[in-house]
Parts: C-alpha cells; sequence; structure tokens
C-alpha cells in the first residue's frame, strides 16, 4: 500500500516538475569552454555583455576543464542527446569534429541560413584557414588563436652577451653559453613538444608534416615527417639533452614555470603564455620569432596557429541557431576583437581589428604581441604551412611524444624515434578513417 | 535448522531487495553489457556511423605486442604497490599496537593519508619529487642521482609506485591493527614462557594469524592496484614517459577519451572483466582451503 502512495507522489512530483520549465521566455545558448582565470574572465564579460545588449537569447558560459575534458564532455553529450550549442574545442580536434557531419553546423552554413551578415575576407586567413574547408568555406568559428614564439630572457642573455638568437645553430650556441653560465639544468627548453619540434618546424620550413597537405585535403593522408630535417633537429636535441643545454620540459605546458621562474632562458611556447609571463617574470622578456635553420631553401615560410575555435553543434532548432548566428557576429565587432586580443594576449581574428590595434600603437611598448602576428602572415601559406587536419590528433600527439621522449632518454636513434612516430600515426590515422563519416 | 522466513506477504522480500537490485543492474550489468556491444563495434566518436565487425577489436588489440606490455606492467605494478605497502603497513602497525606515550597520536596520523584522493596524492608527490620544481629531487641531484621522471621510465614508474603504495598504507594499517588486536594475549604469552624470542613469536604466531587480513589486503591492495591508481598516474605521468607508467586502466582511457577508440577501448574493458573474474575466482577458491576465517 505504502508503495502505491509513494508512486503516486512521485507521479505528482514529476508532473510539477515539468510544468515548471515551459516559463522561459530567452532563448538559452550554452557556451561550453576551458578557460582558465583571466580568460575565464573575458569569457564571463562577452556572455554579459552581449546578453546585455538584447533580449532575446541568454549566452551561458560553462566551464567544462581542460581542452580535451571540454571536447569529450560535449562528445558524451551529443550521444545522449544534449549538446551544448556552442562547443570550444582546440585546433587538433578540427579533424574530428568536421568528419562529425551532422553532429556540427558548418559556421558558413550557419550565418546564411540564419541572415547574418558574413563575409570570410574579413577575416585573418593564416587563422581562419586552419578552420575552413580547400574552398574557403568556414566551419568553426575561431576564438582564440596563438602560435610558437620564443620567449627570451633579456637579462640572462645580456650576461652572457649574446644577442637574441634567429637561426637554430645560433640558439645552441647562445644556450651552451646559458648552460656554462648559470644554467647548469636548462640552456633552453619548450613546452608541446611535438607542437614545437614536429608540427610548427616543418610548417616553418615548408616541409610537409603529412601529405594531401597535412591531412586538408582528405583523410586518406599519410604522415611525413621522418624526413632529414626533422631528423637532424631530434638528433640536435637528443645531443644536448646529455649535458641538459636542452631540457625536455614535458608534453604539454607544465614545464612553463621554468621561464618565468628564469631557470631557462629561452624557452619556445605559445604565444599565450604572455599573460603568465607579465605577471610572474621578474625580469625584461620578450617573444622572438621562432629558430629557423638557415641551410633550408626559403625558410622561414609561415607559422601555424594553436589555440580554439567554437564548433556550433548540430540539431537545434532554427530560433537557437539565429541567436548564435547574432553572437558570433557580435565577437566579430572590431573593438570587441581588440578588446580580447588585448585582455586575453590571443590573437584578433578579424583585418579591421588588426589595424586598429596597430593604429592604436599597441604593439609599439609590447612589440612581442606582435611576434605572432608577424610569423603568420610571413609569407603566403603554401600546402606545409596552411594547417594540419590529422584525425585522432590528441592521441597521436601522445604517440609522437612517446616516442620522442624514447629518443630523449637515449633508448633510441632520433630516426628510429620518428620512424616509428610515422608507421603508429599511420596506422592510427587508417583506424579514423576507417570510422569517418563518409 | 534454519529460520523460516518471517515475512508474511511474498511480494514484500521481493519489493526490499529491490532497490539493490536495480542499482545492480543500472549501475554493473547494463554498462557491462554495453561494452560487450561496444567492443564489437567500429564507431566514431559521435556515434554517427556504426559498423559491426566481429572480432576485429579483439584480434587488433591482442596482435599488438604494446598490448601484452601493457599487461604485464600493470601486473609488475599491482604486485609491487601491494608489496611494498602490506609490509610497510605491516611494520607500522607491529610498532603502533605496542603500548606507548601518545599512541592514538601516532596511529591517527597514520591513518590521515587514506582521506587523500589519489589525484591529490599525485600532485603532492609531483610537488616533491618533480625534476625542476620537486623539493625532494634538489637533494637527489645534491647526492648526484640524475632524477628526472619525464623522461627516465624507470624512475617514473618508481615514482607512482610509491605514490600509489603510500595511499594504501593507511588503509592497509587499520586492518593490520585490528588484526593484531584480535590475536589473543594469551597465545603470544605461552610462547613467550617456552621461550621464543620477539622475532620468532611474530613469524611463529602473529604472523600466522594474521593470515586472513593480509590475504583480504591482497585482494584489495590488487583491485586498488589495477583500477584506483587511475587518478595519480593521471595528474603524474600520464602514462609517460614513452608508454612506462601506463596501465591497463589508463590504457582503456586514453584509447576510449583521448583517442576516440571507442570499439578498442569496450573491448579492452572485456578483457579486463574477465582477467578480474578469473582473478577474484581463483583467489578465492585458494582462500577457502588455505585461509581460515
Amino acid at each position: 500500500m505504502a508503495l502505491r502512495y509513494f508512486g503516486a507522489a512521485a507521479a505528482v512530483a514529476f508532473a510539477v516538475g515539468m510544468t515548471a520549465s515551459p516559463a522561459l521566455a530567452v532563448t538559452e545558448i550554452q557556451w561550453w569552454h576551458a578557460m582558465t582565470g583571466a580568460n575565464n574572465d573575458v569569457i564571463v564579460k562577452l556572455a554579459n555583455d552581449f546578453n546585455a545588449s538584447q533580449s532575446d537569447y541568454k549566452v551561458i558560459p560553462t566551464y567544462k576543464g581542460s581542452y580535451p575534458d571540454t571536447m569529450n564532455a560535449g562528445i558524451a553529450a551529443f550521444r545522449a542527446g544534449n549538446a551544448p550549442h556552442i562547443m570550444q574545442v582546440f585546433e587538433v580536434g578540427t579533424a574530428t569534429m568536421m568528419a562529425a557531419t551532422g553532429a556540427v553546423k558548418p559556421v558558413y552554413k550557419l550565418m546564411t541560413d540564419a541572415g547574418e551578415k558574413f563575409d570570410p575576407k574579413n577575416y585573418l586567413s593564416a587563422i581562419t584557414g586552419y578552420y575552413s574547408t580547400s574552398k574557403g568555406e568556414m566551419l568553426s568559428f575561431p576564438f582564440n588563436s596563438s602560435s610558437t614564439v620564443m620567449w627570451v630572457n633579456l637579462d640572462e642573455l645580456k650576461k652572457v652577451n649574446a644577442e637574441i638568437p634567429k637561426t637554430w645553430p645560433e640558439v645552441f650556441e647562445v644556450a651552451k653559453k646559458l648552460h656554462d653560465n648559470g644554467h647548469p639544468t636548462c640552456g633552453f627548453s619548450n613546452s608541446w613538444v611535438t607542437w614545437v619540434n614536429l608540427e610548427q618546424l616543418s610548417a616553418w620550413h615548408n616541409v610537409p608534416l603529412a601529405s594531401k597537405a597535412n591531412g586538408l585535403d582528405g583523410f586518406d593522408t599519410k604522415l611525413e615527417f621522418n624526413a632529414p630535417l626533422q631528423e637532424k633537429h631530434l638528433e640536435k636535441l637528443v645531443e644536448l639533452q646529455k649535458d641538459k643545454t636542452y631540457d625536455y620540459a614535458g608534453r604539454t605546458n607544465q614545464g612553463e614555470g621554468r621561464f618565468t621562474s628564469g631557470e631557462c632562458a629561452i624557452y619556445l611556447t605559445s604565444s599565450a603564455f604572455f599573460g603568465n609571463v607579465k605577471a610572474q617574470a621578474k625580469f625584461n622578456f620578450t617573444a622572438a620569432p621562432m629558430p629557423y635553420y638557415p641551410d633550408v631553401k626559403g625558410a622561414p615560410q609561415n607559422s601555424i596557429i594553436g589555440g580554439a575555435s567554437l564548433w556550433v553543434m548540430g540539431g537545434k532548432s532554427a530560433d537557437e541557431y539565429k541567436g548564435i548566428a547574432k553572437f558570433l557576429t557580435f565577437l566579430s565587432d572590431t573593438d570587441r576583437q581588440v578588446y580580447i586580443h588585448k585582455a586575453s594576449g590571443y590573437l584578433p581574428i578579424t583585418k579591421a581589428a588588426y589595424e586598429k590595434a596597430k593604429a592604436e600603437g599597441f604593439y609599439k611598448d609590447q612589440p612581442y604581441l606582435e611576434t605572432p602576428l608577424l610569423e603568420l602572415t610571413n609569407k603566403e601559406p603554401t600546402e606545409n604551412s596552411r594547417g594540419l587536419r590529422l584525425g585522432n590528433m590528441v592521441q597521436l600527439r601522445d604517440v609522437w611524444a612517446e616516442e620522442i621522449e624514447q629518443a630523449l632518454a637515449g633508448k633510441k636513434t632520433a630516426k628510429q624515434a620518428l620512424d616509428a612516430s610515422v608507421e603508429r600515426g599511420n596506422t592510427m590515422l587508417r583506424q579514423f578513417e576507417k570510422t569517418a563519416v563518409k | 535448522m534454519q529460520k523460516q522466513a518471517i515475512f508474511q506477504s511474498k511480494l514484500l522480500p521481493y519489493a526490499l531487495v529491490a532497490p539493490q537490485l536495480a542499482i545492480v543492474l543500472i549501475f554493473f550489468y547494463w554498462p557491462a553489457v554495453q561494452a560487450v556491444i561496444q567492443s564489437f563495434l567500429l564507431q566514431d566518436a559521435f556515434g554517427l556511423s556504426t559498423s559491426f565487425v566481429w572480432f576485429e577489436n579483439y584480434v587488433e588489440l591482442l596482435s599488438d605486442p604494446a598490448y601484452f606490455e601493457t599487461i604485464v606492467r600493470t601486473f609488475f605494478f599491482s604486485f609491487a604497490i601491494a608489496a611494498s605497502s602490506l609490509s610497510v603497513a605491516l611494520l607500522l602497525a607491529v610498532m603502533a599496537d605496542k603500548p606507548m606515550r601518545g599512541g592514538a597520536v601516532y596511529r591517527t596520523l597514520l591513518i590521515w593519508p587514506y582521506a587523500v584522493a589519489p589525484p591529490v596524492v599525485g600532485v603532492l608527490w609531483v610537488f616533491m619529487l618533480h625534476p625542476s620544481l620537486g623539493v625532494l629531487s634538489r637533494y637527489l641531484r645534491a647526492a648526484g642521482i640524475e632524477w628526472n621522471p619525464l623522461l627516465d621510465g624507470n624512475q617514473a614508474a618508481t615514482l607512482v609506485i610509491l605514490a600509489a603504495a603510500w595511499k594504501q598504507i593507511s588503509y592497509n594499517f587499520l586492518f593490520f591493527l585490528a588484526g593484531l588486536a584480535s590475536i589473543p594475549k594469551s597465545v603470544l604469552e605461552a610462547a613467550a614462557i617456552d621461550g621464543a624470542r620477539p622475532m620468532r613469536r611474530f613469524w611463529t604466531v602473529t604472523f600466522p594469524l594474521l593470515s586472513p587480513t593480509i590475504f583480504f589486503l591482497l585482494v584489495v591492495n590488487i583491485v586498488y592496484a589495477f583500477f584506483d591508481t587511475f587518478g595519480i598516474i593521471d595528474t603524474m605521468t600520464r602514462g609517460g614517459p614513452g608508454k612506462s607508467t601506463e596501465t591497463l586502466v589508463y590504457k582503456v582511457y586514453n584509447d576510449g577519451l583521448i583517442g576516440g577508440n571507442l570499439g578498442s577501448s569496450a573491448a579492452q574493458s572485456v578483457i579486463l572483466m574477465v582477467m578480474v573474474i578469473v582473478l577474484t575466482g581463483i583467489q578465492f577458491r585458494f582462500v577457502e582451503r588455505k585461509v581460515t576465517y
């Protein structure tokens, strides 16, 4: 008997819960992101400003953890049938998102469907190219973009009477000096080991990382980075690791504190490291362009971006898409782009915003903030430097990092490590090709 | 003589077990069945395209020598963690069992680490032993040891085992303390009167009488090392350098969630499930014969 009463009570409670929800008048737009600290504040401010600017839509930003965590949360939510409207996905997730036809709504289509004014030519092609089809259709909306730069501790360089190195041989030379004079544990180092030493290195020297324009022209791409340039570079790192003229600092950016603490005076990582450097470094610093090998013809080419873009998820209502389109237009506004650029250190994505920041003299006092933009636009991108689109990229990077670690630990030669990276990576690419939606 | 059920209605007992059964079905059987189904499928991360591939995921897995390396590594980790945490805990328990001033304080402090969540344990040890941030690594370097778990696989493995074992010591300690308290004093006194020295008393009287506790803890520790070290590995090494700290569970996570290869990940879970079933089966059979509860 008691059970029956309980059942009735539960039914009533359920009915009450059901009738309570349709009371909402505004359309909510869920925005899942992976930004912390000062950048999280930027996201919240953008959402608040948008919500205050009109009354039909409400953007609700939610922090979902690291980049991989956010992406996994979004994928899991999609499988469960309640994906967010907008999802911030890091650049290496691009191929996975792109392959998910039906799960995502391409941005160019969203804008046309919603009747929003949208001209892809207004955006910096060095940035949007990464997120566009080969026909130039923008698939996702670049939000926070960065590139690899070389952070330099100017005070320490002065102590050893060294100029800022421009080429790799110069870097090795300066690092040796630093190592012998007060930096026994680290002459130079880098974060994101594969991004810096394989992906960017290849683009910067106009050599392919993978066939089919690094995967942009098709999922049947094959890795090709077990080539002389990459091999020579890794060999050098292995050699310098022995006495810590180069010292490995981990797969992601957990080693970045070694620059701000003063341990490593030369450190290659994302330009988005700026916020932390500014807050923590007690020395004069700058961000120089990535070094290059002068014996490679045409180097340096141009760098590729890192960071993340906003993907619009599929299966939402027309009204919701209208709100999302309005929000993306809102984000593209020149003043707003300048604000994002200044507040976060990430790059502006429209040409107008870049020009405006320049005109305002923003780069006069902080020339290092222009470094990544100059790298990205150094030359007209080629097949090898437009971007990367490799499936399973997150795990690919882990596999490459595993192999590089083996080489640096002296268990494999540079050639063996790169051959194994390519071979294991190709197996994973074929696996991805099999499951990708045709 | 067995007591008869005291329930009047025939349905009531079923109704009373129902919640528990529902939990087991929803949270254990249903996901397990899902995993078995998924392990026969090839699917993209979003679940948009699915094809049935029979045993392809298993074949691919079992023809990969790296998978066997991971199995061997996981067993090695389990035994290393179980052995080190059990022996240290036993030593501490035997010492804390002696009457002494402030014994309760020692005991409480020794139990404390159990309250620390695995990822926090990982972070704590990383702070102490990180090659450039760690306090302890500075001493290690001063002592002439090339300490760099970011590149040296053996050092990374040692680090994970150390952290995982450290966390489990408290739990083992607690059970050993209870086990020691339940050993009748008269037996030990009789042995003492017969002229057995403390060491001999420990090995011939205390240790055998503790064997049920030891066995129970061995099972718990191996299961812990198999499954609960995930948080520690994820915060400390993420399975690296190379693959030197990748355990079976970490691989399931890495392939499934990071790699989006759900079929292989599910196949690995199923293999893991079979392993645990077999392990538990063998152990309990062994127990019933050898260990007296």
